[in-house]
């Protein structure tokens, strides 16, 4: 293991935070709620979030109480920068169920997380965040690498951000990789 | 290193260039209309819709085609990249559009897509010039665009954020939104045209960190936007607001503005002719902008009548003289998620 390394991965089987494998039971979106429960579990509006956000809200917790600093004060330096090559494909899908012609029920709960920047609001929320908030859909992980290093070098008042690959297609499957970077 | 706009293109419901866009505006046209048979939805809504239907990747392809026609940029260039503005994308894909525009332009770089709510055409010029800065590229086509849907209009049906009728941006009788169609392209270089043109001086994105569908009431993440860029500005000139028409968000602007101390500089409001039209409309909006500055016009805030703001701002039902040439514009958006945006350009010569 790295010593400086300060990453996670989350995918429907597995746990790996900063290279080391978490033990857990469950799989797909239970997995993230037995994370959640253990974990968290005083952050109830966990439970209104569509699974990217669920995804990328509780890869950032583990990330975040593994980075050991202080947590939740206002912080204007460090920027949120995701993207993924779906968008909000799993919850767009859910919410077309609720506009069927014969069963119209819009739902105004399910129609807010059809944007895929949405997660990147919960975590800033959550964590006091006020910089820079991006989401891009790209088609490579490599890409937004670049982009995030792009814009740290740009951006003079941020000194790091959390960089994640957020991939939700279905309750079973979905891939986060999301990492802390530093301004060099 | 400066970036400049070399050219620019619209195609909307009320014109199919951005000289005739500038005219309509100019002659107070809108397509808003209600309708009540369209999408075949309960409630009726006000909605500013194309005539022709094209998809997403069709309008994009067209305006982007449109754009280039004005300049010598060879779009099959290493150091051309385009940069997608869209919340929707054609028919919720977003990934395929982007590839099938950047294959139809045979351009050798994978396209970025920036899809961060309603302030995605600010935050895509904001990537632009981040990456002809950083050496990236020379030229970034920035193309904005989302086309209407049942699933759009019901959803915001279902947040109750639509109004059944005119919007009336930053008004006392405001009552919500109307949803809009349009695409919208800016080309940005680092190489500066031997004319007039503007220069994208500075941007700036925050986070309100308060709530994913409602905006911060003291502003926090738009005020930031405009504090981050201020030290850029000269004379500003004009700033082009988001100014939906919703009661929360025209209230929030108002204080962002009022906290910056802006409260004397003219305000732009367009939603009133063209509705919200989402991914296009921070680069549409700002092309409209940048065209009334150039011929020293403040426009109209098409529906607006009486403030019905906080902290009243320097806004007009009709169009006003700008009295000296224009220097600065800054353009703002707000949207889901608390993400707020602001850049500011400046018309240049030298």
């Amino acid at each position: 293991m790295n010593e400086n390394q300060q990453d996670i991965i989350i995918t429907p089987q597995q746990v790996l935070l900063n290279g080391q494998s978490l033990p857990t039971t469950e799989t797909g979106e239970a997995l993230l709620t037995e994370l959640y429960k253990r974990f968290v579990g005083d952050y109830p509006k966990f439970y209104k979030m569509d699974t990217l956000c669920r995804l990328g809200f509780i890869g950032s917790e583990l990330l975040l109480q593994a980075e050991k600093s202080e947590r939740f004060l206002v912080k204007n330096d460090r920027m949120i920068i995701f993207a993924n090559k779906s968008a909000s494909i799993k919850n767009d899908t859910d919410y077309l169920q609720t506009i069927q012609a014969d069963n119209y029920y819009p739902s105004p709960a399910l129609f807010v997380y059809t944007l895929p920047n949405i997660v990147t609001g919960e975590i800033a929320i959550r964590n006091n965040y006020r910089a820079e908030s991006s989401f891009y859909v790209l088609q490579d992980e490599q890409t937004l690498q670049k982009l995030a290093q792009t814009t740290l070098q740009s951006v003079q008042t941020a000194h790091s951000a959390l960089v994640g690959w957020v991939e939700c297609e279905s309750k079973d499957n979905f891939y986060a990789h999301i990492k802390i970077v530093w301004k060099n | 290193m400066g970036i400049y706009c070399v050219a620019h293109h619209i195609c909307s419901p009320i014109g199919a260039t951005s000289q005739a866009n500038f005219e309509a505006i100019m002659d107070g046209k809108s397509a808003l209309r209600l309708h009540s048979d369209r999408f075949e939805l309960v409630e009726p809504f006000c909605v500013s819709l194309f005539d022709e239907p094209k998809s997403f990747t069709q309008w994009c392809i067209l305006s982007i085609e449109q754009a280039l026609q004005q300049t010598q940029i060879d779009p099959t260039s290493q150091r051309v990249i385009f940069v997608i503005s869209t919340t929707k994308g054609d028919n919720l894909q977003l990934s395929e559009p982007a590839m099938q525009i950047q294959a139809h332009f045979r351009n050798p770089n994978l396209p970025i897509v920036v899809s961060n709510a309603c302030t995605s055409g600010v935050c895509a010029q904001i990537t632009a010039m981040r990456l002809i800065e950083s050496g990236a590229c020379d030229t970034a086509i920035v193309v904005g665009c989302d086309v209407q849907t049942p699933f759009i209009v019901s959803g915001f049906q279902a947040l109750k954020a639509l109004s059944q009728q005119l919007c009336k941006p930053f008004d006392k009788q405001r009552d919500g939104l109307n949803l809009g169609e349009a695409v919208a392209t800016m080309i940005y270089t680092n190489q500066k045209p031997d004319k007039l043109c503007w220069q994208l001086v500075a941007g700036s994105i925050c986070n309100d960190a308060n709530h994913i569908s409602a905006p911060s009431r003291t502003a926090e993440g738009s005020f930031r936007c405009l504090q981050e860029i201020l030290p850029y500005a000269e004379q500003i000139d004009m700033i082009s607001t988001h100014g939906t028409g919703t009661l929360y968000n025209d209230a929030m602007e108002a204080v962002a503005i009022h906290r910056a101390g802006l409260d004397e500089v003219p305000i732009g409001a367009l939603k009133g002719f063209y509705g919200h039209t989402m991914g296009a409309a921070g680069v549409l909006e700002t092309i409209i902008s940048m065209l009334c500055l150039e011929h020293k016009i403040i426009p109209a805030a098409r529906g607006y009548e009486e403030n019905g703001v906080e902290y009243p701002l320097n806004l007009s039902p009709k169009n006003r003289d700008l009295d000296h040439e224009p220097h600065d514009l800054i353009k703002m958006l707000s949207g889901f998620g608390g993400v707020n945006a602001a850049i500011l350009l400046r018309y240049v010569n030298e």
